[in-house]
């Protein structure tokens, strides 16, 4: 799917940065043999079975596992109080959000199976241990639990009215914090000169982020060495083992590896610490046995942190001519049950950051509610709180040109930043350290041929469909991140990323690295920059991630950081094997170090024609006979701790068309035309890639996804792929991607941007948009996602009389999209 | 899923003989259904009888005008056979838009109809056609077939063999996808005979497939897309839920029934959509 930019690979050396190699990882993908979680079999292991309450909020009154205990298979069965006689701890937040006030958050203790009280679907109430799944299944049918059920709320606006049911008796109000950032005075006074306010309010739906492979955890205790071994599908294996041991089970660190091999897609859902992570290593010392546990895709949507789930106010000040003069932002947004690992930054410092987006808009003010609600907890998900940013700034801008009569492209353009006032200070804090945002912008409005719209959508009506088209302009900050950035916003971890890069001595380099791949092609463009910058052969480099054993540190893979900051880790402990590669060389070569100078994989000393490859020079540091051990020691392995100094900003437009048939709400995407800047593109290929599944995941919220709990139960409605509509391959157009290289991130050795997110925080805005614009022209100004086909049809049904039918040189059945249609005549 | 034993009977009579023996007993055929059902542990039968090893419950063949499908024909088999192509290429094209490819290669039509799930799209094709359903004891009406939410007039230990198809002389199948599950949300089969009897057959919009009276009479008046545009359709019966409410499923059947209606009168429209 999709067109190939014609753009000119920028790459030089063979299998090098910017060239699309194909990916190393795929051989085994494809055919089968990846190595995930699952996969393992460990003698002597036994299975585990969580049962969930099935109560949205209860307390429990009583708990009676003895027939389960005696159940055919069964090893044991551990439930909350055996919990708490262990004196074991809660599962912690990363992130200390502070209120306006000064005070810091409400944390809630979070214990991975429920003590007293369940509070919401799928909470953890019992974990059966036993030699077959099945027997496991049985005997959770024989725990007798008695709950005496309590009032639930599952909307986040309703959980801060005033007689809402209390989630935690220590988070007053359902609050956990309310937060602030930007100037609230200059934003008022913005707005008290402003011509024309806009005002928005938008539902930025609840999804589940489901990853194709269910998150699975194996754990193993060795109590000759008293010691644990956790395999888990986790994006940060050194997260889990730090918040598992510190905050959790007071282990100390050495005694615990985790181990995350191949993982089947994560996109944040797997960057947390989960209870069946604690649960499982606590089960395998209770009762001697390795255990295993994979979600079944039910438990996917009962247990895996949902996304997203905004409640948002937004207000635009405009000029006369349509200059931004200031942006305010109200969001409540829904925490879930319980604090997740990184939920509190997600609304906070993931997203209200990047409300300036693109623009020069000098002053802002946002305010987030974070609340507590009887539902999953909720947390990361592909881009993270900046999706959320994006949509209700380019909404908002969408809107105010309908109200003030002028284009939208033209709008955006007037307020873009312009690459000469690059570095740009936003009022909100990020600094953007490059970007020609006009020029995606034209690109993506040329490809997409804008002036040409209005012949199209005249077009559109004749054939009876509403055409329209959506303009998003995104900007994120990636990269994650300046470890200071994180401490002073309330982060609890650092920021930096480890790479070392350790030459074996037949001149082979085995990369060490502490993000993580799960899909992203991370064994293929290390050894792309490896190979680039030593001129060790392609094939000769193998990357080894997921591993706390093997690996000294690292913070995995989220927040697009993989290329900006562990390829950049890479680099630097790059440029140290070549430094000490100079002053080995030059005591073989018999010449002065500065006139070693290090090309292609060779050293070679100016002015001879004496040359080392740097084969030749990692034999001499593993058999250092002919070496200077008075001044280094033998060996070649470097490593790198590097922390960026910035944010990355990779930024750029995202334009949607599509048809909707009146006649049914159907949305039909037509064309997705993108233009990013992601500075330098380390492989063209796999960055198409990340861009073609990032857009349609944010096509997936915006047409099909969306949570659906029942707001007097608090069951979850949506709890199969039979009713949650996942994003399919023929729901989606051909999509065309370009980009440029002409901004270059200024502060990383590589001067890339990162790509991971960015189709995802652009795509569901400009499909709205997109909606929104083809069905404004019969009076139907808003919509919230998904712009599902009943939605749509409900929507339009208010503006019946204006919907177009098709002239009767049209077909009936001209374009179907989701119709399928089979006939026989004769 | 539990546990459960496992026969493979050679003939229909001896099948239906098994589960006559075992209460609990459930006849397989694709599984499509029955298996998702056993694994989420909402089915727990003592006994499966596969009907795959019945030779005389596949196939296609016709006679006499009339198409007769083998129960244990599976969905690709219909959708690529030369025989239903020919005798009523709508129908395949039915068949190849059921699920996925992987249903579509293991899901039968006899376990489809049999399973009445209200959404599925055979029951439409069994109803819309007039077709008949054969069983070792009788035959059944599509009329008097299917009555309820997974509910037909088969008795206890009864099985489908054959399903007998009067080839009409133009007949479409439209869905409207349920956008998550791609099951019809509304689907509407429309046929004229050959002797100018219309019949509208809706699945996914109650609790199971029905006919639509006044939608047949316009469309016997006048065969034209415009002839049920207008026509409103009682929500009473019908279903609400998150992917569509009533009154949403009752806008959709005039519609649908009016495309269909123009897909089957389009001599060249055989293999579009």
């Amino acid at each position: 799917m999709g067109t190939m930019t014609s753009k000119r690979e920028s790459g030089t050396v063979p299998n090098g940065i910017g060239r699309s190699v194909k990916r190393t990882e795929d051989a085994r993908f494809l055919l089968g043999k990846g190595r995930y979680t699952d996969d393992l079999r460990i003698p002597g292991q036994a299975y585990i079975y969580v049962v969930r309450s099935p109560h949205a909020h209860a307390n429990i009154t009583s708990l009676d596992a003895s027939e389960a205990k005696s159940a055919s298979g069964v090893v044991d069965v551990l439930i909350g109080s055996d919990y708490l006689d262990d004196g074991l701890g809660t599962l912690p937040c990363i992130w200390q959000v502070r209120n306006k006030n000064g005070s810091v958050m409400a944390e809630p203790a979070r214990y991975p199976v429920a003590v007293d009280r369940v509070r919401y679907v799928g909470d953890a109430v019992a974990v059966v241990i036993a030699e077959t799944l099945d027997q496991a299944k049985d005997a959770a049918d024989l725990i007798v639990v008695e709950y005496e059920p309590l009032a639930a709320v599952v909307a986040g606006p309703d959980a801060i009215m005033p007689q809402a049911p209390i989630v935690h008796n220590d988070a007053p109000g359902n609050l956990c914090f309310d937060w602030e950032i930007g100037n609230r005075a200059a934003t008022e006074d913005a707005f008290s000169r402003a011509h024309h306010i806009t005002r928005l309010d938008v539902i930025n739906s609840r999804i589940v982020p489901n990853p194709m492979e269910p998150r699975s955890v194996v754990a193993i205790y060795d109590d000759i060495a008293d010691e644990y071994t956790l395999h888990t599908s986790t994006q940060n294996p050194h997260l889990v083992r730090s918040l598992l041991c510190k905050s959790v089970l007071r282990i100390p660190e050495h005694k615990v590896r985790v181990v995350s091999a191949d993982v089947g897609g994560g996109f944040g859902v797997k960057c947390h610490l989960y209870p069946e992570e604690v649960l499982l290593t606590w089960a395998a010392r209770r009762c001697g046995r390795p255990v295993r546990w994979t979600a079944d895709r039910s438990e996917t949507f009962l247990s895996d942190a949902h996304a997203r789930d905004h409640v948002t106010h937004g207000e635009l000040a405009l000029d006369s001519d349509g200059t931004f003069l200031g942006l305010r932002v109200s969001t409540v947004a829904n925490l879930g049950a319980y604090l997740s690992t990184w939920s509190a930054s997600i609304p906070t410092y993931a997203s209200a950051p990047n409300l300036a987006g693109q623009y020069t808009t000098p002053a802002i003010y946002a305010e987030v509610k974070g609340v507590f609600t009887n539902t999953v907890p909720v947390d990361a998900y592909r881009g993270a709180g900046r999706p959320e940013a994006n949509y209700i700034v380019e909404r908002l801008i969408d809107a105010a040109a309908r109200e003030m009569g002028l284009d939208r492209v033209e709008i955006r353009r007037r307020n873009l930043v312009p690459s000469a006032a690059m570095p740009y200070a936003t009022p909100l804090g990020p600094v953007y350290d490059s970007g020609d945002f006009r020029k995606c912008l034209d690109m993506a409005a040329g490809n997409a041929d804008y002036e040409g719209l209005a012949e199209r959508k005249q077009d559109a009506l004749r054939r009876g469909k509403l055409l329209g088209l959506g303009v998003s302009c995104y900007i994120e900050a990636c990269g994650v991140s300046p470890s200071r950035a994180n401490g002073i916003s309330g982060g609890r971890i650092g920021g930096f990323e480890m790479a070392e890069i350790r030459f074996n001595p037949d001149g082979s380099a085995t990369v060490f690295s502490g993000t993580h791949s799960h899909g992203q092609g991370h064994e293929t463009v290390f050894a792309q920059i490896v190979t680039d910058k030593l001129g060790v052969p392609f094939e000769s480099v193998m990357l080894v991630q997921g591993d706390t054993a093997r690996i000294a540190f690292g913070h995995g893979t989220v927040g697009s950081r993989s290329a900006a900051v562990g390829g950049s880790a890479i680099v630097v402990a790059g440029e140290r094997i070549v430094a000490k590669g100079k002053r080995i060389a030059a005591h073989i070569m018999e010449v002065d170090v500065e006139d070693v100078h290090f090309e292609d994989g060779e050293f070679r000393s100016r002015g001879t024609n004496k040359v080392m490859t740097i084969a030749e020079i990692a034999h001499a540091a593993y058999l250092p006979i002919n070496y200077p051990l008075d001044q280094m020691d033998p060996g070649l392995d470097e490593i790198c701790f590097y922390d960026p100094t910035n944010f990355t900003f990779p930024n750029g437009t995202q334009i949607c068309e599509l048809e909707i048939d009146p006649q049914t709400g159907h949305v039909e995407l037509k064309r997705f035309v993108v233009a990013d800047d992601f500075g330098r593109i380390l492989n063209p290929m796999i960055v198409h890639g990340q861009v073609h599944g990032g857009i349609a995941q944010g096509v997936g919220q915006a047409l099909l996804e969306t949570v659906v709990y029942d707001a007097d139960s608090g069951q979850l409605l949506t709890g199969s792929f039979m009713d949650y509509a996942m994003p399919r391959s023929c729901d989606l157009p051909s999509f065309e991607v370009s980009y440029h290289e002409d901004s270059p991130c200024t502060h990383n050795p590589l001067g890339v941007k990162g790509c991971g997110e960015a189709g995802t925080i652009g795509a569901a805005t400009a499909v709205m948009n997109a909606v929104l614009d083809a069905m404004s022209s019969v009076g139907v100004d808003h919509m919230d996602m998904p712009a599902s086909p009943s939605r749509v049809w409900r929507a339009l049904r208010a503006a019946t009389s204006k919907l177009p039918r098709p002239t009767a040189s049209a077909s009936a059945t001209a374009g179907n999209g989701n119709q399928v249609g089979n006939a026989h005549g004769e | 899923m539990h546990m459960f034993e496992y026969l493979q009977p050679r003939t229909a009579i001896e099948a239906e003989a098994l589960l006559l023996a075992n209460e609990e007993a459930r006849a397989i055929s694709g599984g499509m259904s029955l298996l998702p059902a056993m694994k989420l542990r909402l089915a727990a039968p003592s006994h499966l009888i596969d009907l795959s090893g019945i030779e005389e419950m596949r196939g296609t063949s016709v006679d006499d005008n009339v198409l007769t499908i083998g129960a244990m024909t599976r969905h690709a088999e219909v959708a690529r056979s030369s025989v239903v192509r020919q005798a009523i290429p709508g129908l395949a094209a039915l068949a190849s838009g059921i699920g996925d490819r992987q249903v579509r290669n293991r899901g039968t039509i006899g376990g489809s109809i049999a399973n009445s799930d209200p959404a599925a799209c055979y029951p439409a094709s069994v109803l819309g056609l007039g077709a008949t359903v054969m069983t070792p004891r009788r035959r059944i009406a599509a009329d008097d077939f299917f009555v309820g939410v997974f509910e037909t007039a088969l008795e206890p230990g009864e099985l489908v063999t054959h399903i007998a198809f009067p080839i009409p002389e133009r007949s479409a199948y439209v869905k409207f996808q349920q956008p998550a599950s791609r099951f019809a949300l509304v689907g509407v089969l429309v046929s004229r005979s050959r002797d100018g009897t219309v019949r509208v057959a809706v699945t996914g919009a109650s609790s199971h497939v029905f006919r639509v009276p006044s939608l047949e009479q316009a469309l016997a008046a006048e065969f034209t897309p415009g002839a049920v545009e207008n026509i409103a359709i009682d929500t009473e019966e019908l279903n609400s839920d998150i992917h569509g409410d009533a009154d949403y499923r009752a806008h959709l059947i005039p519609v649908l029934t009016a495309r269909a209606v123009d897909l089957a009168s389009k001599p060249d429209a055989v293999g579009k959509i």
